[in-house]
């Protein structure tokens, strides 16, 4: 039912899209449509690819509200000092002018699945043939009792990045001497696993120099965590005595903040914090939800061949937005899932060849000054889900100089695939 | 043969670039050089009959202008650089071998420098001896760490299949660069197929170390593999 499909953003929004009368653009050329919503690595790459290997034989156009992206990965490193913000910026324009790809920034308020058209905040409406989806995360409502995104400049998140990255590092450096930085670790699934950890140990960087006497306290809802004797480690050498976690059997899934009172509530004992970083539950972002794509889980079921949603044979999603398997939600499991689907677009929309579905992942972290480790894994289509096939992990007990090459490593991959996502 | 005077302008690229060693003014020793060499023969041939490999021969390339091998395909970077007037002497090998991608940013020579200035004058005064002599090179068999891993010759023979390289590709290009700059992660674009299959048998074999890199590999079969490098051979420029 057409109806019952058509799924707006805010009703004010709504009321404009449907007053107004919807302005439709690029009908008149015949080429077929592909409309990505979401230019982070899951979309822009799909955007690119598809544009990239069909030549211009197939209209991609790209809705990403933003201008400017910045990228959550590397933005601890931002925090620690290492970066600086503008190396994390990155610009749509080679996709509008090497690519050929319509780049619109506008927010998507509506997907009509039956009518396959999608609803732009400006009111007007794209029609598509293949619509991929790539919004990535939003977060699960009261899942930190007392905290919502009112109150994320008290208790930043900086789960997704930009001024809310500058936010926490600054509160980070305007801690008052010896004071206390208190992490809300998210519940499986998240993105970017071992990021809590990644931040924790550049925090603990930053403080160790300025400020030697603070501490950082997490509280987690997980048993366990990615890297876990890896960050262990690291932090028993580097900041010794700084850190501490409590997880669940310490009440670490049993807490509450009032960002008014800068306090925290874990298991019943109140705490007064000087920053507080709180990474709530997460989902699917809202227009995933919103066209009707998610499941229980709160993200959107896909067939792993081609990333396909298992609603809407129409529509792909990708990355952190998809329930797909074994990939951690990370910014390499999107790039790499988009390149699958884009292959499978092209073939469906020109026929080019169609091959097997292969995906894969490595995550670097960073815990101290050139000491870095990596996660990785490759994974195959099966009819189930995304599959692991193999992996590794760096060990603990490793020489500072493959630390250091491992580093150097994740340099060279975050120049790579910025590069691949954003032409 | 006397090196030719560095042209201004790439005198003036050398000046700008960051934190170099100060210009070598001496050869060092001849054979202590012969043993670096070995760090540049997986990329590179000397002598009468040598041939491109994943970089250029290195033949009289005192007084060579940057980028002059007529039927290697240097990277853009490479380019600008010999347009900018780059000639190569004592002095701006000894820069380049020094720190490859200050000198010419961008480079696809996929080798992190020696920072060493006795090893880089050593190095020099072997190539210097052996290059503007190139018949006096003993035929010394490679001893590269990716290309010395013997793979059958019928495994070499597979013709790839460049379309379905250019999708598998996709996967590494996360990683490496597809116009060949290396930062942290080697180049791998415009290598002979040769060359690109052996390196990845050796990592698909264990033979070679590096964790992402056995992963990588481990799961390509032959044919997927010389499809790469008929994809690869042909990306960059
Ligand atoms: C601190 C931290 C560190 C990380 N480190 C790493 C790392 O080292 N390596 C790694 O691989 N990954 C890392 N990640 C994870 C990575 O950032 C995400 O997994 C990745 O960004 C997911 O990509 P995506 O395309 O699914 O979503 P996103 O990158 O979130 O992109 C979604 C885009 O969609 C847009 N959008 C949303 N809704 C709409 C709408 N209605 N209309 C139009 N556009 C919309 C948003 O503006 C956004 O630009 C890290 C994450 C964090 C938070
Ligand atoms: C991993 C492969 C690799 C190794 C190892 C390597 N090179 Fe190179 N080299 C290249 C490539 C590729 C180029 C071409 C670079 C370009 O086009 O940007 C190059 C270019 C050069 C050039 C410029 C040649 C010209 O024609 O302009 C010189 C000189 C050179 N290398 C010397 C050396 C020396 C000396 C060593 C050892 C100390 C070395 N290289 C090690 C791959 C390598
Ligand atoms: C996660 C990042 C990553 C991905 C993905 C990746 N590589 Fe690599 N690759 C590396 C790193 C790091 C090295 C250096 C390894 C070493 O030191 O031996 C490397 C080395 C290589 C080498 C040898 C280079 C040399 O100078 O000897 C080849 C060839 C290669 N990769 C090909 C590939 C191919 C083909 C793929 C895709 C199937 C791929 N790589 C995917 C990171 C990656």
């Amino acid at each position: 039912m057409v109806l019952d499909r058509r799924h707006f953003l805010g009703t004010s929004v709504a009321l404009t899209a449907t007053l107004a009368a919807p302005v439709v653009w690029g009908q008149a050329n015949g080429r077929p449509k592909v409309v990505v919503i979401g230019g982070g690595p899951g979309g822009a790459t799909a955007a690119r690819y598809i544009a990239k290997d069909s030549d211009g034989g197939i209209d991609v156009t790209l809705v990403e509200p933003t201008r400017d992206y910045y990228t959550c990965f590397f933005s601890n490193l931002y925090i620690g000092g290492f970066r600086d913000l503008a190396s994390l910026r990155h610009s749509y324009g080679a996709l509008a002018s090497v690519y050929g790809i319509n780049v619109v920034h506008e927010t998507a308020v509506g997907v009509d699945r039956d009518a396959r058209t999608v609803t732009l905040s400006c009111g007007a409406v794209l029609p598509y043939d293949r619509l991929v989806i790539s919004p990535g995360i939003d977060f699960v409502e009261g899942s930190v009792p007392g905290w919502d995104v009112s109150a994320q400049h008290a208790m930043p998140h900086a789960y997704k990045a930009g001024s809310q990255t500058e936010l926490a590092k600054a509160q980070v450096a305007a801690m008052p001497e010896g004071g206390l930085f208190c992490m809300i670790a998210p519940p499986n699934p998240f993105r970017c696993p071992p990021g809590p950890y990644e931040r924790v140990s550049m925090v603990a960087h930053v403080l160790k120099q300025t400020n030697p006497r603070a501490k950082i306290l997490i509280a987690d809802p997980k048993e366990k965590y990615s890297k876990q004797a890896l960050f262990e480690e690291g932090w028993q050498a580097h900041y010794t005595g700084m850190i501490d976690r409590l997880g669940p059997d310490f009440g670490g899934g049993n807490v509450m903040v009032d960002p008014g009172e800068m306090t925290v509530d874990i298991d019943g004992e109140v705490t007064r914090v000087d920053v507080c970083n709180v990474i709530p539950a997460q989902k699917a972002g809202r227009i995933a939800e919103l066209a009707g794509l998610t499941d229980e889980t709160g993200y959107c079921p896909i067939v792993p061949a081609t990333m396909q949603s298992r609603l809407d044979a129409a529509v792909h999603v990708l990355g952190d937005a998809a329930h797909q398997g074994d990939m951690p939600k990370s910014a390499f499991a999107a790039n790499s899932q988009a390149k699958v689907a884009a292959m499978a677009i092209r073939g469906a929309l020109t026929g080019s060849k169609v091959f097997p579905a292969k995906f894969s992942n490595t995550c670097w972290s960073l815990i101290s000054p050139e000491n870095g480790v990596k996660v990785g894994a490759t994974y195959e289509a099966t009819e189930e889900k995304i599959a692991k096939v193999d992996g590794f992990i760096s060990q603990t007990d490793e020489e500072a100089a493959l630390r250091q090459a491992t580093f150097e490593e994740s340099l060279g991959w975050y120049a790579g695939i910025t590069a691949d996502i954003f032409g | 043969m006397t090196p030719a005077p560095r042209s201004v302008a790439a005198a003036a690229a050398l000046l700008l670039a960051p934190a170099l060693p100060a210009g070598a003014s001496t050869f060092g020793d001849v054979d202590r050089g012969a043993a670096l060499w070995a760090q540049c023969r997986p990329c590179h041939e000397i002598g009468e009959a040598a041939r491109n490999k994943i970089g250029p021969n290195l033949n009289f390339v005192f007084g060579r202008k940057a980028a002059d091998v007529d039927d290697f395909r240097y990277s853009e970077a490479m380019q600008r650089a010999r347009n900018e007037g780059l000639v190569w002497s004592l002095d701006t090998l000894d820069k380049f071998i020094a720190q490859p991608n200050a000198v010419v940013p961008g480079t696809r020579m996929g080798f992190p420098g020696l920072s060493d200035p006795a090893a880089r004058a050593d190095v020099l005064a072997w190539l210097r001896k052996n290059s503007d002599n190139p018949r006096d090179i003993p035929e010394a068999p490679p001893t590269a760490v990716g290309t010395d891993h013997s793979v059958a010759p019928e495994i070499l023979a597979i013709v790839g299949d460049a379309e379905y390289g250019a999708y598998l590709a996709s996967e590494c290009l996360t990683c490496h660069r597809a116009g060949g700059a290396m930062e942290g992660i080697p180049s791998v674009t415009g290598w002979p197929q040769e060359d690109f299959v052996v390196a990845m048998h050796a990592y698909k074999d264990k033979v070679r170390d590096h964790p992402v890199m056995q992963m990588m590999a481990g799961r390509l079969n032959n044919e997927e593999i010389a499809a790469l490098a008929a994809y690869f051979a042909d990306l960059g420029g």
